[in-house]
């Protein structure tokens, strides 16, 4: 799931100066299971951005609302009778969701309550990890299934590099050397012989830096 | 001969290389790698000029090459993939080869957040050993990455940094295979400490009979301090300092002395392992004591090819 | 224990707010009082972010036999609220 985290609440503060009538709203999809953006942080959110207001002796008015999610076009048309009475809408959905938003209601402000971070899994309840960097060309079946790109920090093809200790990862005792779980996995699976070769030169034309992508799929349009 | 270097003549002559590296400047003189130059002239075949070195933004390797030159000093370009895309990549290298730069090491480059730009868009369009596959390509089939002919050629001397202390220990001398596999013709090791350990790596590149595709130069840092000794034992990914060392250098009266020595023994005991045909010797900010070791050693005078 | 009660109590102008929680390894629900603690620690992170004072909300471990300890804990509680003033969103209700 896409995975994301608050910004600091000054931030978020600074960025709703001036701003009498919000929406808060929130997303009930990957920002709700990894607690950053659903029906339960909205309240939280709007508590303590009311407190906040209450404290500067400044005026504003909280409406409170959770959409299933914020990047299909059915779920933002129920905002579409009640979208001009705002003067800002706070989402709470990860970028993808504020930028739908920004697309589908040309008159509105639209703010980012969330840092988008990454898409990755639950590694247990509270920890949360990358694992996928939508490189457009995957080559997890050359790699034991783990992506090098997501996971290294040099995004090496024909790793690891030799600041590899410990399994760690030269940048940080935190991190896992993603190349040496690689090759642990490929070792284990009798498959090492697939580090032998030397990895094909990428092509980044299908990554972000080949320019905004889009699928269209002509069996499924209308 | 695929460059036609003097570090490559020595070395496929038979003949045991020095090389050492001179750090550029954050700054704009050419004087600070001419003067590094011309000190280091007599004891070394060819000096390394780094590149951006622990992510630190100094004068370009290139740059330094061209100075050197200059003094009719064998450069060894520095290139890590970190700081450009294999367009610039490409280009450096055609430039490069026109300023008269025969030697080409291929690295990775430590990662920018270790540097003074941490916030900088870490590039890595291609990887190290891509790097050697692409440079082997353009001399030896003249072409570019994409096929494409070049005009002219590009003799370059190939070379690599390997890690024997890096992890997986058993991998090492896999991946060692693999950047020979792409075309690399020359090693320069990471700094060596725990020459036993060394020594392993060694046989088993041995046992690969790697040793006879590729020229290993055994990596040799001398310790200047009881506390770089410390700081290198405890803080730097993929050096490995034994405990007698630190406790040598703990005990010296005279810390730089030891130092020296430590190098020197270092110098003598890898040059006995079959397979070792030179010494790499990174004497970081103590230049000066290069030409010492290189005589103490028993390495001088340099051939003259 | 959710955060939001903590919250809402203290927009409504509550001065202080404590957590009354189980003896630590006698929680009926295992773990309970010991996820209260965590969220109260949190609340105290969110005061300060606001600029309110995070000793206004505490967390206290008692057992429910513990009537001393109960009227104990309400009189630390109170005197430690007394010593800080009462809460800056009091606004003009002044409950």
């Amino acid at each position: 799931m896409i995975v994301g985290e608050q910004k600091p609440f000054a931030e978020i503060v600074e960025m709703l100066k001036g701003f009498q009538k919000i929406l808060v709203l929130g997303c009930g999809t990957c920002v709700t299971v990894c607690f950053a953006g659903g029906a339960k942080e909205v309240e939280i959110l709007s508590s303590l951005i009311r407190m906040d207001r209450k404290k500067k002796g400044e005026p504003v008015e909280i409406v409170e609302k959770t959409l299933v999610r914020q990047c299909d076009p059915e779920y933002l048309q129920e905002l579409s009778g009640s979208i001009g009475e705002y003067d800002a809408v706070l989402s709470m959905a990860c970028g993808v969701g504020v930028n739908f938003l920004a697309d589908t209601y040309a008159n509105t402000v639209f703010l980012p309550a969330l840092n988008t971070k990454f898409m990755g899994v639950t590694e247990e309840h509270g920890v949360w990890s990358e694992r996928c960097a939508g490189c457009g060309q995957c080559i997890l079946d050359m790699t034991g299934g783990l992506c090098p790109i997501a996971r290294c920090s040099k995004g090496l093809f024909n790793g690891p590099c030799g600041g590899s200790v410990n399994g760690k990862c030269e940048i940080s005792k935190d991190v896992d050397c993603v190349w040496q779980l690689i090759y642990d996995r490929l070792k284990g699976l009798n498959r090492l012989d697939k580090l032998d070769e030397i990895f094909p030169i990428k092509d980044w034309s299908a990554s972000p830096h080949g320019g905004p992508r889009k699928i269209v799929r002509e069996d499924l349009k209308v | 001969m695929k460059s036609g270097s003097s570090l490559e003549r020595i070395l496929e002559s038979g003949q045991f290389a020095v090389t050492s590296e001179c750090g550029p400047p954050k700054g704009t003189s050419g004087q600070v790698v001419k003067r590094k130059g011309e000190l280091l002239k007599t004891c070394c075949d060819a000096l390394n000029i780094t590149d951006n070195q622990t992510a630190i933004v100094r004068m370009s390797s290139l740059s330094g090459c061209v100075l050197l030159r200059e003094l009719g000093i064998e450069p060894v370009m520095q290139m890590v993939v970190r700081d450009r895309n294999r367009i610039a990549i490409q280009s450096d290298i055609l430039g490069a080869v026109a300023l008269g730069v025969r030697n080409l090491l291929c690295l990775s480059g430590d990662h920018q957040r270790f540097g003074n730009h941490p916030q900088a868009k870490g590039v890595y369009d291609i990887d190290s050993i891509q790097l050697i596959q692409t440079v082997k390509r353009m001399r030896d089939e003249k072409k570019f990455m994409n096929g494409e002919d070049i005009s002219g050629d590009v003799p370059l001397y190939i070379g690599a940094a390997a890690n024997p202390f890096a992890d997986p220990f058993e991998f090492r001398v896999r991946r060692l295979a693999k950047k020979i596999k792409a075309g690399v013709d020359f090693i320069q090791t990471q700094g060596i400490f725990d020459v036993e350990r060394f020594s392993r790596w060694m046989a088993m590149a041995r046992d690969e009979g790697l040793h006879e595709k590729v020229h290993v130069l055994a990596g040799v840092i001398p310790i200047k301090s009881v506390g770089m000794a410390r700081y290198m034992a405890k803080n730097v990914a993929g050096i490995s300092v034994p405990r007698e060392l630190v406790s040598r250098m703990e005990g010296a009266k005279d810390a730089k002395e030891e130092g020296l020595k430590i190098a020197i023994e270092i110098i003598e005991q890898v040059k006995e392992i079959e397979g070792v045909h030179g010494v790499h010797i990174m004497a970081v900010a103590w230049e000066d004591v290069v030409p010492r070791i290189v005589e103490e050693a028993g390495l001088m005078p340099r051939p003259i090819v | 224990m959710d955060i939001i009660h903590i919250l809402r109590a203290l927009e409504d102008g509550a001065d202080g707010v404590y957590v009354a929680g189980c003896l630590e390894g006698e929680c009926h629900f295992q773990t309970g009082n010991l996820k209260a603690k965590k969220r109260v620690q949190y609340v105290k992170g969110l005061l300060r972010d606001l600029g309110i004072e995070p000793e206004r909300v505490e967390m206290y471990n008692m057992s429910a036999a513990q009537g001393g300890r109960f009227a104990e804990v309400a009189r630390e509680m109170v005197d430690r609220i007394k010593k800080i003033g009462p809460s800056p969103l009091r606004g003009e209700r002044g409950e």
